[in-house]
């Protein structure tokens, strides 16, 4: 049975979760969610398990109408959501009636808000994973976006509980300026010195050809040694490429899992999420740090994570 | 030849074993998938091969890079020999030319020969699968030898359907799923490289040795029908 019927689509809406791992050597995309900070978030808020998939929203949200009571939470970019025509609360789960209609109007901050439904929402698993790898037309709602007249069905929740609110001082903020923190490599050789300097100097601006598989940005040119080109080899998550035309373009959750253009430099784990949701039109620096210190910020985080759902656990 | 080890951020660590594509070369990665496979090291979640370098991915939080070295380290240290012998050999049957295979009559022409040779020199190949990767269950070949060679379609094609085989220089290979592509189309096999609802979902792994062999349209046909595969895109129901 039906619990939530899609009005509207809105501009992007997919069913994710932390994505398909393990696939990777078949040449299988990850997909998952962009932000998965705040998809973690938004699931420990309702009771769910952190890897629990709930509906990313991308910049211009959906009409969604509720034809059960649920308890949900909305966590991310800041979309200025109602509960029929009042404002629905952020990073707080909270209850929506039978017949209630969830919308949104002008993004405020951030471009992907993530929905997420006690119970979580109940797509097949196609590979262990109910995330949405739209180009392969697998996973999620039938292995595409959310369209008009869609209606989701929710999971049972074992261990209902009600909804939380995240302290006000750990909501991350989204800027219009995001320094990300990258260590350099594994092809940072296949560069000038000055490539290198200037890339981990200079601001670069977010296009509008930036999407789920990768940002695409603009800068100064970075210059190759000799060439761009590489024998083909894996993409982590955070991957900064830099094909011939020397602009740099960072690879996210639909990323390939290989491929042939030298390598700059990898973004942190931890500093995905505010990539995530940054806009076309925001500006990106970027600062070299080592693999301990980036491996200390990924740990924070997942502590972060686990103290949170302990917390919500216990009382 | 000494192993390069890379970070890639916080949850990756590329192995590089060489600058060339070779035989020997993917011998050692295969060595050290095997092994990595067996010891099950607590914190890894996944391998990716590539042509002269593999890349384990891993939870920072679960094991820390020093760590993860050194039990990769120890593991080179082991080198064991791999044989070809327990090589699986996949055999990929191909209609060759025609609606199936549009751009086999160019490859003949640009080399030189007629479509008879290049099925000839193409079916009496032994290839092996480097890698996987540009679309699931895609194969990168090594093995094609150099007389049909063919450079890329100058305006790559929107549409090209699942199995084609194709052409790329000196490279041969397979389409998984529909996809747009530039590669030059010399025939298609019946059998699904990709189907999401397949255990396992991929047909081939880096490793594989691969043998193509002509067929009749009419026997395409029957191997399509034979097993009543999804379709490979899985939005079949």
């Amino acid at each position: 049975m039906g619990t939530i019927t899609v009005v509207n689509p809105g501009l992007l809406t997919t069913v994710q979760d932390l994505g398909r791992t393990g696939y990777q050597q078949f040449g299988m995309v990850v997909s998952g969610a962009m932000d998965p900070f705040s998809l973690q978030v938004g699931n420990i808020l309702v009771g769910n398990p952190r890897g629990a998939a709930g509906l990313e929203i991308t910049l211009s949200g959906p009409v969604l109408r509720f034809e059960k009571e649920c308890l949900v939470a909305l966590t991310g970019a800041d979309l200025s959501p109602l509960l029929d025509d009042q404002p629905a609360p952020m990073w707080k789960g909270f209850s929506v009636g039978r017949g209630q209609v969830l919308s949104f109007r002008r993004p405020v901050e951030g471009i992907r808000a993530y929905l997420t439904v006690s119970g979580g929402i109940d797509v097949p698993e196609v590979m262990g994973s109910r995330s949405t790898y739209i180009n392969g037309g697998i996973g999620g709602y039938r292995g595409r976006a959310l369209e008009k007249g869609d209606v989701l069905t929710v999971g049972v929740n074992p261990v209902p509980r009600e909804g939380k609110r995240l302290a006000y001082g750990l909501r991350p903020r989204y800027g219009k300026e995001v320094t990300l923190r990258a260590v350099p490599g594994p092809q940072s050789e296949a560069f000038t010195e000055e490539a290198v300097g200037t890339f981990f100097s200079e601001a670069y601006e977010v296009t509008p050809r930036s999407d789920r598989m990768g940002y695409r940005l603009k800068g100064p040119r970075l210059f190759h040694k000799e060439k761009a080109d590489i024998l083909s080899d894996a993409i982590a998550p955070g991957s900064v490429q830099v094909p011939a035309e020397g602009q740099p373009i960072v690879l996210l959750a639909d990323r390939q899992t290989t491929g042939g253009y030298a390598k700059i430099a990898t973004v942190i784990s931890a500093d995905l999420p505010r990539l995530a949701q940054a806009g076309p039109g925001c500006r990106v620096r970027f600062e070299r740090i080592d693999v301990a210190e980036a491996e200390k910020r990924a740990v924070e985080q997942e502590n972060l994570l686990r103290t949170l759902e302990i917390g919500a656990r216990n009382n | 030849m000494k192993l390069q080890f890379h970070p890639l951020g916080d949850t990756g660590v590329r192995i590089g074993f060489g600058e060339r594509i070779d035989p020997g070369v993917n011998r050692e990665i295969r060595s050290f998938v095997n092994q990595l496979e067996r010891s099950r090291i607590p914190g890894v979640v996944e391998w990716v091969p590539a042509y002269t370098s593999l890349t384990v991915y891993y939870r920072p939080w679960d094991i820390r890079y020093p760590d993860l070295l050194k039990t990769l380290k120890e593991m080179e240290r082991i080198r064991e020999p791999v044989s070809d012998e327990d090589v699986k050999v996949v055999e990929l049957p191909v209609v060759y030319g025609g609606a199936y295979g549009p751009d086999l009559g160019d490859v003949a022409r640009i080399n030189g020969l007629t479509p008879e040779d290049v099925v000839r020199i193409h079916s009496g190949a032994s290839y092996r699968v480097y890698m996987l990767g540009f679309a699931p269950g895609f194969p990168y070949l090594g093995g094609m030898p150099e007389e049909i060679a063919t450079p890329r379609l100058e305006n790559p094609r929107s549409r090209i359907p699942a199995g084609s085989v194709g052409i790329a220089e000196g490279q041969t290979g397979v389409y998984p799923l529909e996809t747009p592509g530039g590669w030059r189309i010399i025939g298609r096999t019946p059998l699904r490289l990709y189907d999401p609802g397949r255990e396992p979902p991929v047909l081939l792994k880096a490793g594989d040795a691969i043998r193509f062999r002509p067929v009749t349209e009419e026997e395409y046909g029957k191997l399509e029908g034979n097993g009543g595969e999804r379709k490979p895109d899985g939005l079949d129901g």
